[in-house]
């Protein structure tokens, strides 16, 4: 019986020390212990696929096919432009729930090399990131609202469109908010409502 | 009538008895420690074809999480990003390491990086991401601190019993919808504080996390 113990404390202490404690940094795949259903022939979104030829579950739309909630008749809202030419004026509701949003699409989108306050002062310049507009720049204020929304839209230069990542609302909300931006920068006393002005003695 | 079975033998079948009874419970303790994703999946950090570090790009240069998983809000499949959202910034930024060779070549290529998935509820668990997201509860709680990960590493067990404990103590867990991203948030009031604001969320955006079998399994 001495032997059976002996070997039964062996055995625990090996298998103790072949599967680790919980939690320990592992790269082979997740045992599933009980794998009834947890895998079903469904497809997943970015899965892949036995089936298509690309090996992707994700389909591209047919071409010419227009997705729901995504057609848009105005076409100042879509494009930025009446026309050929790029237009002014905002097609959405000014809003402080717009600016709040803006702000907040901003911050994500845009700030990360633009700066949050839209200098073009960021983390990424410090890093390399090339010619990064100065959103406050005169040059950019001047540019009219629908053409700022192109770029937000397409891209310009060395910059990629947002087109994937900002709804159109979105693009114009940004917009926006570019557009506070510059006038917070480019201010002057003038602007400022004449209580406030008192209260900072100017 | 001799002895046909010898001495020791009287006292072997409660010696037999004590050392099955010992077997089991070694068993039942081994199957209760590593029969669950707290042993299984917490921990499992597979390489990647291209090694992203979350704590640089997120830690250091502040990325928010949806620079790149855009539709977590949108969608109950919070989103890989795209090649072209890499290259947004690797078009400039170096632009010639030889760990962005997928990358560059997926982005021209169209053929997607095959990465490799880390979190994965089982199939019959409908879980959906945007629900939380825009409902007070951070990727944090699930993903743990990504923002320090050099390689993603599955932090929390997301196993049926941790689902629920979150679902039964909501307020624990509910944050302002404005630091759902910020992964090192805390309650400046402490634990109390979350208790009591987590509480007045619940109160205020009608928070009701489903208990039912059907709220996560349809």
């Amino acid at each position: 019986m001495r032997y059976v113990y002996l070997i039964f404390i062996v055995g625990v202490i090996g298998a103790l020390a072949i599967l680790g404690p919980r939690g320990a940094k592992s790269t082979r795949p997740p045992l599933e212990v009980f794998p009834d259903m947890d895998r079903m022939p469904r497809y997943d979104p970015q899965a892949e696929s036995a089936f298509f030829s690309d090996g992707r579950t994700d389909r591209l739309p047919v071409e010419g096919a227009v997705a729901r909630g995504t057609f848009y008749e105005n076409e100042y809202l879509a494009t930025g432009k009446n026309g050929e030419y790029f237009g002014k004026g905002f097609p959405i509701d000014v809003s402080n729930e717009a600016m709040a949003r803006g702000e907040e699409r901003y911050n994500i989108y845009c700030a990360v090399c633009h700066g949050a306050a839209g200098d073009g002062d960021s983390m990424t310049k410090k890093y390399g990131m090339l010619t990064v507009a100065n959103l406050i720049d005169q040059r950019l204020v001047d540019y009219s609202d629908g053409q700022l929304y192109d770029v937000v839209k397409n891209g310009k230069g060395l910059m990629l469109g947002y087109a994937d990542r900002l709804s159109v609302e979105d693009r114009w909300n940004v917009v926006l908010y570019v557009r506070a931006l510059q006038r917070a920068a480019n201010g002057s006393v003038d602007d400022l409502a004449p209580a406030i002005r008192e209260e900072l003695g100017l | 009538m001799s002895n046909v079975f010898p001495k020791w033998s009287n006292t072997l079948p409660l010696k037999l008895i004590v050392f099955l009874l010992i077997l089991a419970a070694a068993v039942v303790s081994g199957v209760t420690y590593y029969a669950t994703p707290k042993y299984t999946r917490v921990g499992y950090e597979p390489s990647q074809p291209v090694p992203y570090d979350h704590s640089f790009h997120v830690g250091e240069l502040g990325l928010d999480c949806r620079y790149c998983h855009s539709k977590v809000e949108e969608s109950g499949h919070a989103n890989i990003p795209a090649a072209s959202t890499c290259m947004s910034c690797h078009s400039m930024i170096k632009t010639d390491s030889d760990l962005l060779e997928p990358v560059r070549a997926s982005y021209a290529s169209g053929e997607p990086i095959q990465w490799v998935r880390v979190h994965e509820t089982p199939d019959y668990v409908y879980f959906d991401h945007s629900v939380h997201v825009n409902r007070g509860i951070s990727c944090v709680e699930c993903h743990g601190r990504v923002d320090e990960m050099e390689v993603v590493r599955h932090d929390q067990p997301l196993s049926m019993g941790w689902c629920l404990d979150c679902h039964r103590h909501p307020e624990e867990a509910l944050r302002p919808l404005d630091q759902i991203t910020n992964l090192d948030w805390v309650h400046p009031g402490g634990e109390k504080g979350q208790i009591k604001d987590g509480l007045k969320f619940v109160e205020e955006w009608n928070i009701n996390p489903p208990q039912s079998c059907s709220g996560c399994h349809r």
